[in-house]
């Protein structure tokens, strides 16, 4: 038994990474779609949406990269989702460059399903703006200042959606698909209470714990951390994706990263002793 | 059917998914290819949107289209912070840094207090004893969670006796928050790792549906 916990404080890591690459691989390819529950904040981000009059418009800041992908794109495709099938309008800006094709990219999966919406009426892009908070600021005075044209160069006068919009005043509510900076905590210090914004984030794992805050605060009104968040999200709009598709081995994989850490403290205080250890 | 140029995409995806995770072999020249073909990409990519999405509309079309010669002025700023280059006259690009960090200084330290500061102060005053059990004792929890934290950062007195329980109290707080943060963490990196998997198996091997 010794030798064996000697063994394993001297594991090669490379064999942890064999086991975690299969406890991600074996249930993406073997599904049993393990169940999960909505966690308050993500309730809360729906229910915002659920309370937005019909008709309403809504502004959707991308504000990430393909380095989160995994996370964001799938509440990124659930909001637009969710917007859209409720009959508001989605305005889409995005301050990291990278966001536009991803913006572009999911909306195309939502047209998948809502064919009949249509560019200018139901949805825009208007694209990237450099300036992070300036931005953000600017956006606060004037929405057509801010952003003259559309991410295809169309005059924003020409848009029918962006008639009657002019300030925050004409925007029922704010979601932000934040992968960093310039992100949620920037339209929450800059946008939120100066401008009365009802805002809610989507945010990565990474960064959600210091977002809870914000929920506390009433700050933000709902959060989708990470790729359980978006899980949930896509659980209560009914529309499985990605995310849930990766919750079996999110969840396989957690159990993998719990033994081992175990495993390892076992092995650690048993080849020596706790006292030997705990002097060390 | 795929088309060739989205064939073409995901098998160079793919292959440069394969030679980043061959780094958790060991180092080699695939993973050394792959990173630096990802930097210089990334730096040839963010040179052209800058070019394109903020000189091109935001100064010369304005500039050279519409005359506004006020322009000039943040242009020239502009070319001076490239005097960086020069020792002789590096000290020009001072006057445009200046105005940078003051803007944005400017902007940090007022959104910080009134989006950040003060309303995270003012969430933070609960009442202690409510009609529910649960909500009063979270309230507790959070209050002394909040005093036994900043007490901790008081480093103006040695942390012995009352002060020094406290601090203690207020490491276990910090402890737990940081647990927590690290969880969500593992959870962030294994999700971009499930990303990854899924595109291997679903894109391009056609395993998953």
């Amino acid at each position: 038994m010794k030798r064996i916990l000697e063994k394993l404080e001297t594991l090669d890591r490379r064999i942890i990474f064999i086991f975690i690459f299969l406890s991600i691989a074996i249930p993406l390819l073997l599904p049993v779609n393990m169940d999960f529950s909505v966690t308050p904040p993500v309730r809360s981000f729906y229910d915002a949406i659920e309370s937005i009059p019909p008709g309403s418009k809504v502004l959707v800041s991308c504000d990430y990269d393909p380095g989160s992908m995994p996370e964001l794109f799938p509440m990124n495709v659930a909001a637009f989702y969710h917007l859209l099938s409720r009959d508001l309008k989605v305005i889409t800006i995005q301050l990291w460059p990278t966001g536009t094709l991803l913006a572009e990219r999911a909306m195309s999966e939502v047209l998948k399903d809502l064919p009949v919406k249509e560019y200018g009426v139901d949805w825009v892009n208007l694209g990237f703006k450099e300036g992070r908070e300036v931005v953000m600021v600017s956006l606060g005075t004037s929405i057509p200042k801010t952003f003259p044209n559309d991410m295809h160069g169309t005059k924003i006068e020409d848009i029918p959606i962006m008639e009657g919009v002019n300030t925050f005043d004409d925007i029922a509510m704010l979601v932000n698909i934040s992968g960093g900076l310039p992100g949620t905590r920037e339209w929450v210090q800059q946008v939120v209470l100066r401008y009365h914004v009802k805002l809610g984030s989507g945010c990565t794992a990474v960064v959600a714990p210091e977002f809870y805050p914000y929920l506390q605060s009433g700050q933000l009104v709902g959060l989708l951390g990470g790729m359980k968040g978006a899980a949930e999200y896509e659980k209560l709009i009914k529309r499985p994706g990605t995310a849930r598709r990766g919750m079996d081995a999110q969840s396989v994989s957690h159990i993998v990263v719990f033994l081992f850490i175990l495993i390892g403290n076992i092995a650690y205080f048993s080849v020596k002793g706790v006292k030997k250890r705990l002097k060390v | 059917m795929i088309p060739l140029s989205e064939t073409i995409g995901i098998w160079l995806g793919a292959a440069l998914t394969l030679c980043v995770l061959s780094f958790l072999y060991k180092d080699n020249p695939f993973f050394k290819f792959a990173e630096h073909l990802f930097v210089g990409i990334s730096a040839g990519y963010w040179a052209t949107l800058e070019y394109y999405n903020m000189f091109l509309p935001n100064l010369w079309e304005p500039l050279t289209q519409q005359g506004r010669l006020l322009l000039l002025v943040p242009f020239a700023l502009g070319i001076l912070l490239f005097s960086r280059f020069t020792k002789k006259f590096s000290w020009l690009s001072r006057w445009p840094m200046a105005l940078v960090i003051g803007i944005y200084a400017g902007i940090a330290i007022l959104g910080y207090m009134q989006g950040d500061l003060f309303p995270q102060i003012h969430a933070n005053l609960r009442p202690l004893v409510t009609d529910n059990w649960l909500t009063s004792f979270n309230n507790i929890l959070l209050t002394l969670g909040v005093i036994t934290g900043l007490l901790y950062f008081f480093f103006s007195k040695e942390h012995k006796g009352a002060l020094g329980g406290a601090a203690k109290v207020g490491i276990w707080f910090l402890m737990i928050s940081f647990g927590a943060s690290f969880g969500y963490t593992v959870m962030s990196r294994m999700s971009l790792l499930i990303g990854r998997v899924l595109f291997l198996l679903k894109d391009w091997l056609h395993l998953v549906n």
